[in-house]
């Protein structure tokens, strides 16, 4: 039998080694000590996710990715996000969404949208510092404020954007390779028709 | 707490009078929303009544009018401690219903994921529970300084800290990223350290000793009878753990041993937990070195209008906290006809007032904290 009081007393031991090392772990390795977090600012992972947002090529209106499909709209759990598409000056509807609204409030950060997305046009920003003073209106994000670029996007999460991108690449390549083929196709056709054309009537 | 006497029960009672005391909803050691209506004779608890449902949100609900996908990041938010394992049982549910094979390096990931999450989960218990008998500070400091560095990996594999929506039906979501595995490797490596030194800062302290042995104790037969499960279960005596039983993922082809407790009580549940982190740190190693590469997601299964084909599935897992089931029934649709939820720390709850029946009330809140209950998914 140990002596009365002992596994206290082993037990201060270990809180003194951790509060004499504290001073000692300049590194943080096994010691984390609390950041003072508007000063200090935490490096976020690469990974690290928020809210979503949509990505843009070159110019913010003709450069949407957005089709308005709607899939995401139908697709997200606790239904944040509101989409209207845009129409032309006859009233047609275009693949351009003239409404993207998405409720942060709402939000849960889930990221099925982005899984979801068929044209690669929503991603996950890592913002984290979007409190406001009104609980009505400035947690709704509309479309300008949702856009953002392919740099950004490089720029937040670079394995992945690098990965979309040559998704992105593929897609046109292929689309120009089949596009090339049909032209082909199409120009072989048409020399057919007129080689046809110019062979002469065989006797009747 | 709030106090008001019962004048029913001051007839008999000579001198001491009994003392309704309502505990909770906001009480600190009552893990959240939790409230108990206590019914004391001098500081004895003679009645207790749970009384649930401050965090009820509608997840059953909920899950029926959303997608088969879509109660997947709903399943984080049920015990918030540990979000990885309920998905798993979500996936596992769904796989089971409509038959899905899981590629074996998913498997491994689901593995490591899980038992990481078991390691944070007994490591915070650790914590909460001194947090229970008076001791805030730290104990709860140096479990919650361990539950960050797991959380910090959670974060760089999935993107969050705690809602991870990780796991898809056929799989997980994404590869482990470059360099995870050995950063994660060379975590647990210095885990054994960290449970040496809450051991000697806590396993031999006479107080602790004092507030814990012979403290609520549960035997086997109630146990298996109050349908509980998980340490709980397991520090009563009953060899009953379900990844021993069902042997599901890839748990078949590692190696560990299942901790049982002798007596029951409140020091047996906080062992178990102790014991059951060391044989997690086991399971890692094996997973670590056995996992192999290859796809992490089943090609065949479309995540997207996923539609189950008509049937009834009952999946569960070892939680860290127990037996974590899902019950769902399809009608063949893209919703679920119906969506159970079999939460541990309800069933587990169940057996309190025979836990607290003649013990003090100082000693309540130390044997609600033994059962590690999260009120996320009490209530869901």
């Amino acid at each position: 039998m140990n002596l009365p009081g002992s596994g206290i007393l082993k037990g201060m031991a270990v809180t003194a080694v951790n509060f004499i090392g504290s001073f000692f772990d300049r590194a943080h390795a096994k010691r984390l000590i609390t950041e003072q977090y508007p000063e200090e600012r935490p490096t976020l992972v690469e990974t690290s996710r928020s809210f979503p947002f949509l990505v843009f090529d070159g110019d913010p209106e003709k450069g949407i990715r957005c089709t308005a499909c709607k899939i995401c709209e139908k697709e997200c759990p606790p239904q944040c996000i509101s989409i209207v598409k845009a129409k032309d000056a006859n009233g047609k509807p275009i693949l351009r969404p003239q409404i993207f609204d998405i409720d942060i409030s709402v939000c849960m950060g889930c990221q099925i949208c982005v899984e979801v997305c068929p044209f690669e046009s929503i991603r996950m920003d890592n913002i984290y510092e979007v409190s406001a003073y009104d609980r009505f209106g400035t947690l709704v994000l509309h479309k300008d404020q949702l856009l953002k670029s392919n740099e950004y996007y490089r720029q937040i999460h670079p394995t992945e954007a690098a990965q979309t991108d040559a998704r992105i690449e593929a897609v046109r390549v292929k689309k120009a390779a089949a596009k090339a083929a049909s032209a082909k196709a199409a120009a072989a056709k048409a020399a057919a028709a007129q080689a046809a054309q110019t062979q002469p009537e065989p006797a009747a | 707490m709030s106090f008001h006497p019962h004048t029913s029960s001051f007839n008999g009672v000579q001198g001491a009078g009994a003392l309704d005391v309502s505990l909770g909803p906001q009480h600190p050691s009552t893990h959240g929303v939790f409230r108990m209506n206590v019914r004391m004779e001098g500081e004895t608890i003679t009645k207790l009544q749970p009384v649930f449902g401050y965090l009820h949100r509608n997840h059953e609900k909920i899950a029926e009018a959303n997608s088969w996908l879509g109660s997947m990041p709903y399943t984080d938010r049920l015990d918030y401690i540990c979000p990885i394992t309920n998905n798993w049982a979500y996936a596992r549910a769904v796989e089971q219903l409509a038959g899905i094979e899981v590629p074996e390096r998913a498997e491994y990931i689901r593995v490591i994921v899980g038992e990481l999450t078991r390691l944070q989960n007994h490591t915070v218990f650790l914590g909460f529970i001194l947090g229970d008998m008076g001791a805030w500070g730290s104990a709860l400091m140096y479990a919650f300084r361990e539950r960050e560095k797991i959380l910090d990996l959670f974060e760089w594999l999935t993107g969050a800290r705690m809602m991870v929506n990780y796991m898809r039906f056929g799989g997980v979501r994404c590869d482990l990223p470059v360099g995870w595995l050995e950063k994660a490797r060379a975590y647990v490596e210095t885990y054994p350290a960290f449970l040496d030194e809450m051991e000697r800062l806590l396993t031999g302290n006479e107080i602790l000793l004092a507030r814990l042995q012979g403290v609520g104790i549960l035997s086997g037969e109630r146990a298996i009878n109050g349908g509980l499960s998980g340490p709980v279960l397991r520090a009563s005596g009953v060899d009953y753990d379900i990844r021993k039983v069902d042997a599901y993922g890839v748990y078949p082809r590692l190696s560990f041993r299942i901790p049982r407790g002798t007596v029951g009580d409140c020091y047996d549940r906080f062992m178990i937990r102790l014991l059951e982190a060391r044989e997690s740190i086991r399971i890692l190693q094996q997973a670590f070195a056995q996992i192999p590469a290859g796809p992490t997601l089943n090609p065949a299964v479309k995540q997207r209008g996923f539609k189950p084909p008509a049937g009834e599935a009952y999946g569960r897992i070892e939680g860290p906290k127990g037996e974590l089931g899902f019950h769902l029934i399809s009608e063949g649709g893209e919703k679920p006809y119906r969506y159970h939820v079999r939460p541990p720390s309800l069933i587990n709850l169940t057996l309190l007032e025979e836990m607290c029946l003649g013990t003090k009330i100082a000693d309540v809140m130390v044997i609600l904290g033994s059962i590690d209950i999260v009120l996320g998914e009490v209530d869901r």
